[in-house]
């Protein structure tokens, strides 16, 4: 396959680099050539007219469900969906079966990655089984390709494990990426407040959120580690992120594109794909997440990209599983932010793409000289309705199924690669 | 039959649902029934041929009996089927259920469930009429329906009363579907309850929050008390019935803080001694029993009209 390109006259896009404007990008054996590098007259041309040339996107939370659910999904089904999204790297979190909790499992999830169109970051547990009661091997694991920890999916009750969690994987420069919960409080099935009680379905309280990340952020500033908060849902996080920020505490944050989007008055007709956890919180809680993806509490979009069946769905409100596939409506959802003028083009490619590389420490989120061509093309403006036949993931759990969405990326490359390619 | 009014709904889900005019035709039709429960013959054709499953997943004595009853003054078919709701987790779903019960053509599925919005997921997977006879917290209409009924009978009205609602609410369909229809008749329904018992927002359903249990009394037309359930584990709400019985429950010097010929309502069954004393479950201001018998003449309404009045 060919992997040498000259991308015409897009907009490149490139925060990294401090880029904005309309030029022609090349790509020589894979990766980006430099002003001065000389390229073959004969290069194969790609026409990126009205088009945003863009570091590849990458999504740090995906299920992809593989090894042990595969029904739901898999490594090289989760990774098309991925792409057809616009993602040239996905990090799949551990809670597999078996869970991610060592070298083996890592290499066997690298080894099936060897196969997908994209790269594959395997964020490997905090503790064994995810059980919140011994530390894995965090050298090994990281020997074998990890790039993070996280018992996501089973919060991290004990908070002594938390804190030597923080510290040992400071040790191979692994993050820590922490689903902050409070299980105890946490026994509902959708947001505390009005919509819950007219529904009459049990709550869970923004409080159960803001409790740990409150604890992770208190760990963090104590021991100097480094600590990633994932998928935030409440005003309440956001101001403890915020403040913890401007004291210098290491911390990093994300939010998926339903918190940005929805709120919990997307549950009224019980639609099973408007249960996630963390739940869809109020207007308010949606309106403080979007002033903190626009001044820097918030640093990455991730999709928590979470696929089920219908066995796990098509069932009572209070019975059916949580989550939602994210990574084919990411990048639209996101875009409706540029346009509702929330954030603009650059911190859009800061949030999908710079920030999560740097935060995981990868090589990508850049289209710099010499960087690994791995680069999404967006048409802003192209409109389509998602539906389910158009899925690529297996699962077809989304409540945005059936909506007409804009903006999409219409090519993505890895490596100099064609992956996915709507131009014709 | 009772008004010449056509009534739109297919399906009985809740009193979110139902306008003013909805409810005073489904209260009108039900006092023209309530005279054939106390014929010697206690029996009209009206839905002969019709078949009506009730299907219970939570137990249930009143209801379903009070449900059995009135369909079966209407000359239908009923069935009883009372599934495990265990075997969701393990063997048939609930869109199983519904499908497999649908391929027998009933008429009509009254449903009750432990989980909010089963009777909407019903209506998704049959061909049939769903009257919802109570799901998880969310409502229970036909009750809320028995309810206005027997305040209409007793103060003539629907309109301009104060109605107190008292005790767990957070746990209580009988609640909302009780705010949303007193508020829709025109009524003002004020709560109380141990701040555990209260769930956040309630007053947008239309209800006032008061800060003791004199306020929410004083004056009051209406006096009802809800069921404490004694099981729900896992979350600390009362220290004991005891205090609960103390702190909250109706003595008859709370009572005697709301109107002198207040009503004393209660959807049952009453822990006696706990939210009400037996001489007030018993005396004179009680209307329970009339709940009870109004209650078969409302789903004989409700019955009928979902059948299209034909």
């Amino acid at each position: 396959m060919n992997s040498s390109w000259r991308i015409k006259n897009g907009r490149i896009i490139d925060p990294a680099n401090r880029i904005d404007r309309m030029d022609d990008l090349v790509v020589i054996d894979g990766r980006i050539a430099g002003p001065d590098q000389p390229a073959p007259a004969d290069l194969p041309e790609i026409d990126a007219q009205g088009l945003w040339v863009v570091p590849g996107l990458i999504d740090m939370h995906v299920h992809l469900r593989e090894p042990g659910e595969e029904y739901k999904e898999d490594i090289l089904s989760g990774t098309r969906a991925a792409v057809a999204g616009g993602f040239t790297g996905v990090a799949c979190m551990p809670n597999t079966k078996p869970v991610n909790d060592s070298a083996t499992v890592t290499v066997t999830i690298m080894a099936r990655a060897a196969h997908a169109p994209i790269r594959v970051y395997p964020v490997g547990a905090i503790s064994l089984g995810s059980e919140g009661k011994q530390l894995c091997e965090y050298g090994e694991m990281r020997g074998a390709g990890i790039v993070a920890v996280s018992d996501d999916g089973r919060p991290v009750r004990d908070s002594q494990l938390m804190r030597r969690a923080l510290e040992y994987a400071s040790d191979f420069g692994l993050v820590v990426i922490s689903h902050s919960e409070e299980a105890t409080l946490s026994t509902g099935v959708m947001n505390e407040g009005p919509v819950a009680t007219r529904l009459g379905l049990k709550g869970i309280p923004a409080a159960a959120e803001a409790i740990m990340v409150y604890r992770e952020i208190a760990l963090a500033e104590f021991t100097g580690t480094r600590v990633h908060i994932a998928h935030v849902s409440t005003a309440m996080a956001i101001d403890l992120i915020r403040a913890a920020k401007a004291r210098g505490v290491r911390v990093t944050a994300e939010t998926a594109p339903h918190y940005f989007t929805l709120t919990d008055e997307a549950v009224v007709g019980y639609d099973t794909n408007t249960k996630m956890n963390p739940p869809l919180r109020s207007a308010a809680d949606r309106e403080a997440i979007r002033t903190a993806l626009a001044d820097g509490t918030l640093d990455v979009i991730a999709t928590d990209h979470a696929p089920h069946s219908v066995l796990e769905k098509e069932l009572e409100f209070d019975a059916a599983a949580n989550g939602i596939i994210g990574l084919e409506t990411a990048l639209p959802l996101t875009l409706a932010l540029v346009r509702d003028r929330v954030i603009d083009e650059a911190r859009l490619v800061e949030l999908l793409a710079v920030n999560p590389a740097t935060i995981l420490g990868l090589e990508a989120g850049t289209l710099g000289a010499g960087a690994q061509a791995d680069i999404t093309l967006i048409d802003p403006d192209h409109q389509f309705v998602y539906t389910a036949d158009q899925v690529v993931s297996k699962s077809r759990n989304t409540p945005f199924l059936g909506q007409t969405l804009q903006g999409r990326a219409v090519l993505t490359m890895v490596g100099g690669l064609v992956r996915h390619n709507l131009l014709g | 039959m009772a008004t010449g009014t056509t009534f739109a709904h297919r399906h009985i889900l809740g009193m979110e649902q139902l306008s003013r005019e909805d409810i005073v035709h489904i209260l009108a039709t039900a006092d023209s029934f309530k005279e054939i429960s106390t014929r010697s013959i206690k029996k009209v054709p009206t839905l002969r041929g019709h078949t009506i499953i009730n299907l219970f997943f939570e137990p249930s004595t009143r209801t379903r009996l009070s449900f059995e009853v009135a369909a079966k003054r209407m000359s239908a078919d009923t069935f009883n089927i009372s599934p495990s709701t265990s075997s969701t987790t393990k063997g048939e779903t609930l869109a199983d259920t519904a499908r497999n019960i649908s391929a027998m053509h009933p008429d009509i599925i009254i449903i009750r469930h432990s989980c909010s919005g089963a009777p909407l997921f019903l209506t998704r997977y049959v061909e049939a009429a769903v009257i919802n006879a109570g799901d998880g917290a969310h409502e229970h209409p036909s009750q809320g329906l028995l309810d206005l009924m027997t305040v209409k009978e007793h103060r003539g009205t629907l309109s301009g009363l104060k109605i107190a609602i008292i005790g767990d609410i957070t746990h209580s369909r009988v609640a909302r579907s009780g705010i949303i229809g007193f508020s829709r008749m025109g009524s003002q329904v004020h709560v109380y309850g141990p701040t555990t018992l209260i769930p956040k927002g309630i007053e947008q359903l239309g209800a006032t929050l008061c800060g003791s249990l004199e306020e929410a009394v004083r004056d009051a037309d209406v006096v009802m008390t809800l069921r404490i359930q004694r099981e729900r584990q896992n979350d600390p709400l009362l220290p004991s019935l005891r205090e609960y019985s103390r702190q909250f429950g109706i003595s008859r010097h709370i009572l005697s803080l709301a109107k002198p010929d207040a009503l004393v309502m209660h959807p049952g069954p009453v822990n006696r001694g706990v939210e009400l004393p037996p001489d007030i479950a018993d005396g004179p201001q009680s209307v329970i029993l009339d709940q009870v018998t109004n209650g078969v003449a409302v789903r004989m309404a409700l019955l009928y009209l979902v059948m299209g009045n034909s």
